[in-house]
């Protein structure tokens, strides 16, 4: 349902994205991983023209376009078609967390006031702060704060919701509830693509993930494969250093013979 | 010395009270018109519109940079030696048009400042959910941009009402310039102008406390 293909994206003429492809399939999870700075929230952002690409394609259902050259037009209907999960929640600071939840169903999609605030009802229910409609977020903890900013990516059923690491600004106390909800959209089989650091999710819940690293998808394959047999050193590299305290069986296993790869 | 000759000052603060309405008005006039013109050259400030911008730059240079006294003068005296259309401009409306100029340049900056100021992520929420430029300053930015720029807006405001005083150095005979004729008849200038700084500061003090109500308003997003 989303083909990328040979998206690339420069800053300074450094190449941040450099050819990426990837197909994303209806209700499919897909957890990007990697060290820092290699891209994968370039890569969500571009997805979302909050960054705009300098080439590659994009096929979304009907919509098909080139990137770099994609008209206002063609980039609101993407926009609109797609939700957005930020980092540092993004919630907009003069409106409740019903408002929130409302904004885009009311202003971009023209729903009936009655009807919007209906279904934000519905979602602050689900995202179980039912009592929290008439909150300001500045009167939400952080974690109740990102579960109205997943609870904005939801209203619109968007056809795929990316979540540029949702729980790394939160105190620790506050990522469990957020990546529950997470678990639980991943079971309605919402299709996501996620930028997370936290590996236990990835392996619990992705169906496919991918190890990017340098601009490029270096690997990618269901969980078990990648976290239980990763193929490139790169990967095992990172794995190694992201699972270290964690307990043993967690851990790629690392012949001692390819230590000397890496 | 004398005490003060309070009868006469009862006696004054309704003959005084007569010419509020013309310094309010010039006031008011001068924040309307002074807020439209300070909020485009914002604009124009904010997206960096080619060849404006650098116009807008030398109209707060200028007006920002001379004195408001200066200014009436040269649209009061100077303007109609020049254009002959100007030779009817009377007082006040040399008054209102000084104020606007020179008061939008000041709020230009503060407008832009307050447009800056709202957090740069929730641009990109907007955005992110398909707002076009139009709903996301409507909608987002400038609800919160007016929170942030209201008291620095209100500041002028009080400012541009004590400056309508000015007009009394064009003719015009608003509070200022009757307070000064009224002391002149009677000799009695510490009670006559006592009289009108009474005036002037209970008025500010309303609108300091109108700000006050509507600052608690626009915050009541922001409590904890």
């Amino acid at each position: 349902m989303i083909r990328i293909t040979n998206l690339v994206k420069r800053f300074d003429g450094t190449a941040v994205l450099d050819g990426i492809d990837m197909d994303i399939a209806r209700g499919e999870i897909i957890v990007v991983i990697g060290p820092s700075g290699t891209g994968k929230s370039t890569l969500l952002r571009c997805l979302n023209f909050l960054e705009r690409p300098d080439a590659g394609h994009l096929v979304l259902n009907d919509l098909d376009m080139d990137v770099a050259t994609a008209s206002a037009r063609s980039i609101l209907a993407v926009r609109r078609r797609t939700a957005f999960v930020f980092q540092n929640y993004a919630l907009f600071a003069n409106k409740t967390a019903l408002e929130n939840i409302a904004e885009g169903l009311l202003v971009v999609h023209r729903w009936p006031r009655h009807k919007a605030h209906a279904r934000a009802r519905d979602i602050l229910e689900r995202i179980g702060l039912a009592d929290k409609g008439d909150a300001y977020p500045a009167s939400l903890s952080g974690g109740q704060q990102q579960r109205v900013g997943i609870g904005r990516a939801m209203a619109a059923r968007a056809e795929v919701i990316l979540f540029d690491e949702p729980t790394s600004s939160l105190d620790p106390e506050w990522v469990e509830e957020v990546l529950e909800l997470m678990k639980q959209l991943a079971a309605e089989r919402q299709t996501m693509l996620v930028v997370t650091h936290e590996m236990n999710f990835a392996r619990d819940v992705a169906d496919r993930v991918i190890f990017m690293e340098g601009g490029r998808i270096v690997e990618q394959g269901p969980p078990s494969q990648l976290f239980s047999a990763p193929q490139d050193p790169r990967t095992r590299a990172f794995l190694r250093k992201m699972l270290a305290g964690q307990p043993a069986e967690t851990l790629p296993d690392t012949p001692t013979a390819t230590l000397s790869d890496l | 010395m004398n005490l003060l000759d309070v009868p006469y000052m009862l006696e004054l603060v309704p003959i005084l009270l007569r010419y509020l309405p013309l310094t309010l008005g010039m006031a008011a006039a001068g924040m309307v018109l002074a807020l439209s013109l300070a909020a485009g050259l914002a604009v124009i400030r904010v997206l960096r519109l080619p060849v404006l911008n650098m116009a807008t730059l030398l109209f707060i240079s200028f007006f920002r940079g001379t004195p408001l006294l200066v200014q009436l003068f040269l649209f009061y005296y100077g303007l109609p030696q020049i254009m002959s259309v100007l030779t009817t401009i009377n007082g006040i409306t040399a008054t209102i048009m000084g104020l606007t100029l020179h008061f939008s340049a000041y709020m230009a900056e503060s407008i832009r400042a307050a447009i800056v100021g709202v957090d740069r992520s929730q641009t990109e929420a907007a955005l992110s959910i398909g707002m076009t430029q139009g709903q996301l300053m409507r909608r987002i930015v400038l609800p919160q941009a007016t929170r942030i720029a209201v008291p620095t807006l209100m500041n002028y405001f009080i400012d541009m009402i004590k400056a309508t005083s000015l007009a009394f150095t064009l003719g015009v005979t608003e509070l200022m310039g009757a307070t000064q004729k009224e002391a002149a008849g009677s000799f009695l200038y510490f009670e006559a102008f006592i009289v009108a700084a009474v005036i002037y500061w209970a008025i500010v003090e309303l609108l300091a406390w109108c700000q006050r109500r509507l600052e608690y308003r626009l915050n009541k997003a922001y409590r904890r």
